[in-house]
């Protein structure tokens, strides 16, 4: 299942429901169903938005707090939406005694985000880390599965190109 | 159709397939297989067979187990035994398809061995491989043999025929030859099977529930991936065989939804049984109906739990609860049910093929059959590994393993994960079998099993594994929640020099307490590996309190770098790498480090040329500071 484009959510409130109408029918309304479901609802939307996790509450007749209190008991479940790439920037020692601090501000100035926060057009999630264990390659820069070592100002700009 | 219908059918796709006049290439593509890269070495074969015109069999199949050796490629050549290929490159592979299949060269020098009827000259037998020759694969029977996507390859070599013979039987019989097996629960703490089943079927209810622990979350296991994987018809079988014996009607497959490739398979294998009439309304004619569902896990470690899972399973936070009453009396929805582990799912179907004696004729007096374990750590030949009970931890870490590499000093093996133990090696001809791991304050676990070398630091293992259970500790009883982080807090005082000796008898009183305390199995065996290494490596934890050293030189807070004067070249490669520039000296003068600058990023011992190997790690000791700059003495040494 691809997820759908989720700029399009954002735009359009009535899509999230839409969607979770054609996942709903799917199911007997049991409450067992209730975990399956949210995994269901998070493939598609990549989190799970808070009017599909109302929408699943009334489906299955429990009340919200049960269905937040479940999702937040297992780790696979997310709040907020992601970005298509994720960035993961240093904060280990070495990484800081060499200047990641100006790289993360030009990462920062570059993507209109800060730690922890997603771009508006959902492409882009910016994170921080403690340590990669990379420290001979400081400052480091991650994005995706790529690890970016001796990361400068260019450097920043020229891989935020691609 | 009948099985006997089925049968033959799949035994005679089976036979044309050992008899076709095409060579057969078995590709090891199991999720470690692929991680090693058998997918480019599948594409590698595949176009070089395309340009060379050869048509053969490509089968990707589950993992022998050689982890070390992957990726694994066996070729069988008509009228010649199956090779086995180890650390197969795309490189590799294209030699191989040229000097074995187009030139009749089998490249000796790259075999591990042959398996089958037939020899080839210079090719020792693979089951000969000091690895594979203790072992005994039982549950791993068709791992790496078969193709995990066909059914018909499983049934041509005996699957389902275990089935069978339990619909001949009464189910209480069925019962009687698992508890005469003497089977007792693979996941961890060994409870009899048979007589798990029986609590379960004479337990009143409307319906009976069965539950296939397949939630593997046990950092550095991976057993049940690999089964499930290579081979999920031998753990489905032994799910229909339970569900027969004990009357249920529905199973679950609980799974964790970090197994991609595991889920894949099951699901593809429930709608094989389907269709042979092997799952569903009256299984092979009989009475007997069956169904099972897939659930996914969401990512908490304690589901592996087996009131947790249950609590997972019914939509709710996976919480465990107090027992009595047993899952068998009241479990799933409020009804009797039974859980077992995937592999002890494996070893029924096994023992109903095969029957008791043979099966009950491996292990021990209390330990019958074999158990699997995932060897890792500082071992030579790393993998996954089928081994009778009863047998040492020293055949496993010499004779299976290979020893240690580089010639290190072994120091612990670790059994068990995060609820097990750390034994020393005075300990190293324990027999493996529940008990005397129990009472050696391990326990056997689901099958971790992770070797030490003296570069290990005891203390940082203890805390490695606590910081884990810490994190996925539930929160619903108090010993856990706080024992657990109180324990942590000791642990990371004693690795950051800064423990105390009445911290470490406080410690020990902790662990005791969390250990009666908890409610679930989670809480009741975190303290093992502090209360084991406590036991067997104080003097580790004595050393890091009492001179703030770490023997291991892993504990960063206690290590400081060194540059000996007598072997600095004054090179200035170090000085000029070092982060955060606490290195001084000129040109041909010993070069200093600023320990109050110094961020031990371990840099300087990287980058220093190994002619030279001047950067040292210490630990517990003063570093000497010289007054004046040094000039280096290499003159003097009638170096230049």
């Amino acid at each position: 299942m691809t997820p759908i484009l989720k700029s399009d959510i954002l735009k359009n409130g009535r899509a999230v429901t839409e969607q979770l109408e054609r996942i709903l029918s799917r199911y007997k309304g049991e409450r067992g169903d209730l975990i399956p479901l949210l995994q269901e609802v998070q493939t598609r939307f990549g989190y799970l938005p808070e009017e599909a996790m109302q929408g699943v509450a009334k489906f299955l007749r429990l009340s919200e707090s049960i269905v937040y209190g479940v999702s937040t008991f297992y780790a696979q479940f997310k709040f907020t939406p992601t970005g298509k790439h994720t960035i993961k920037v240093c904060r280990g020692t070495a990484c800081h005694v060499r200047g990641v601090t100006r790289i993360l501000e030009e990462v920062e100035k570059q993507l209109g985000i800060k730690p922890g926060g997603t771009t508006p057009d959902l492409e882009y999630s910016l994170e921080s880390i403690a340590c990669f264990g990379s420290c001979a390659l400081s400052p480091v820069m991650v994005v995706d599965e790529t690890v970016y070592g001796r990361m400068t100002h260019e450097k920043v700009r020229e891989i935020l190109k691609r | 159709m009948t099985f006997e219908e089925i049968r033959s059918r799949a035994v005679a796709e089976w036979k044309a397939l050992e008899h076709s006049d095409k060579p057969r290439i078995l590709i090891g593509a199991a999720t470690c297989g692929r991680a090693a890269g058998a997918g480019v070495v599948i594409e590698a074969i595949e176009a070089e067979l395309a340009q060379r015109n050869i048509e053969a069999v490509i089968i990707q199949v589950g993992c022998i187990g050689l982890c070390y050796a992957e990726p694994v490629v066996d070729i069988i050549k008509p009228g010649r035994p199956r090779t086995c290929y180890g650390n197969v490159t795309p490189e590799i592979a294209v030699e191989l398809i040229n000097d074995y299949l187009l030139k009749d060269n089998p490249r000796p020098d790259l075999a591990l061995g042959t398996v089958g009827e037939g020899s080839i000259d210079g090719i020792p037998r693979l089951f000969d491989h000091p690895m594979l020759k203790p072992q005994v694969r039982i549950v791993l029977r068709n791992c790496g043999s078969i193709d995990p996507e066909n059914i018909n390859h499983y049934i041509a070599n005996g699957g389902y025929s275990g089935l069978i013979k339990a619909l001949s039987m009464k189910p209480g019989d069925v019962i009687e030859e698992v508890k005469k097996s003497g089977l007792r629960g693979r996941g961890g703490a060994g409870f009899p099977t048979g007589r798990k089943w029986e609590f379960c079927r004479n337990a009143p209810g409307k319906e009976r529930y069965l539950i296939c622990n397949a939630d593997e979350g046990d950092p550095g296991a991976f057993m049940n991936r690999s089964l499930l994987e290579g081979d999920p018809h031998a753990v489905l079988e032994g799910m229909l065989i339970g569900a027969y014996a004990m009357g249920a009607t529905q199973g679950y497959i609980y799974c964790r939804a970090e197994y991609p490739l595991a889920l894949k398979r099951l699901n593809l294998a429930l709608k094989q049984m389907e269709e042979y009439g092997l799952l569903g309304d009256n299984i092979m004619g009989s009475d007997f109906s069956f169904r099972i569902k897939i659930q996914e896990g969401a990512g908490a470690f304690v589901c592996g739990e087996e009131t947790a899972m249950m609590a997972s399973i019914e939509g709710r936070r996976g919480m465990p609860r107090s027992r009595p009453p047993f899952p068998a009396q009241s479990g799933l929805w409020g009804q009797p049910t039974n859980i077992n582990n995937v592999e002890t799912w494996g070893q029924v179907s096994a023992i109903l093929q095969r029957g008791v004696e043979w099966f009950a004729g491996y292990g021990t007096q209390g330990s019958k059959g074999t158990k699997t374990f995932a060897l890792a750590g500082k071992v030579n030949r790393t993998g996954l590994i089928e081994v009778p009970m009863g047998i040492t931890l020293r055949e496993i870490v010499y004779d299976v393993g290979g020893g240690i590499p580089g010639d290190k000093r072994f120091k612990a093996i670790q059994t068990g994960g995060p609820s097990g133990g750390v034994l020393p090696a005075s300990l190293l001809d324990l027999p493996v079998d529940y008990e005397s791991l129990t009472q050696a304050g391990a326990i056997m676990g689901s099958g971790g099993m992770i070797v030490t070398d003296e570069d290990t630091c005891i203390v940082d293992i203890a805390r490695y594994f606590l910081s884990f259970t810490q994190a996925e500790s539930c929160g619903k009883c108090v010993p856990c929640r706080l024992g657990t982080k109180q324990m942590l807090d000791i642990l990371e005082d004693i690795c950051n020099g800064r423990g105390k000796m009445e911290a470490l008898d406080l410690l020990g009183g902790l662990a005791e307490d969390v250990r009666a305390g908890s409610l679930c199995a989670l809480g009741g065996t975190a303290p093992n590996p502090v209360l084991t290494s406590l036991r067997y490596f104080r003097d580790e934890y004595e050393a890091h309190i009492k001179e703030r050293r770490c023997p291991a030189l892993v504990c960063q807070p206690l290590v400081s770098y060194y540059i000996l004067p007598e072997k600095c070249e004054g090179c200035g490669i170090c000085l000029r790498a070092c982060p955060p520039e606490a290195i001084k000296g000129g040109k041909r003068m010993v070069h200093v480090i600023d320990q109050s600058k110094c961020i031990k990023c371990n840099v300087c011992l990287e980058v220093c040329p190994t002619r030279f190997s001047a950067v040292v790690k210490v630990s517990g000791v003063e570093i000497p500071v010289p007054e004046e700059p040094i000039p280096v003495i290499a003159e003097s040494r009638g170096r230049d």
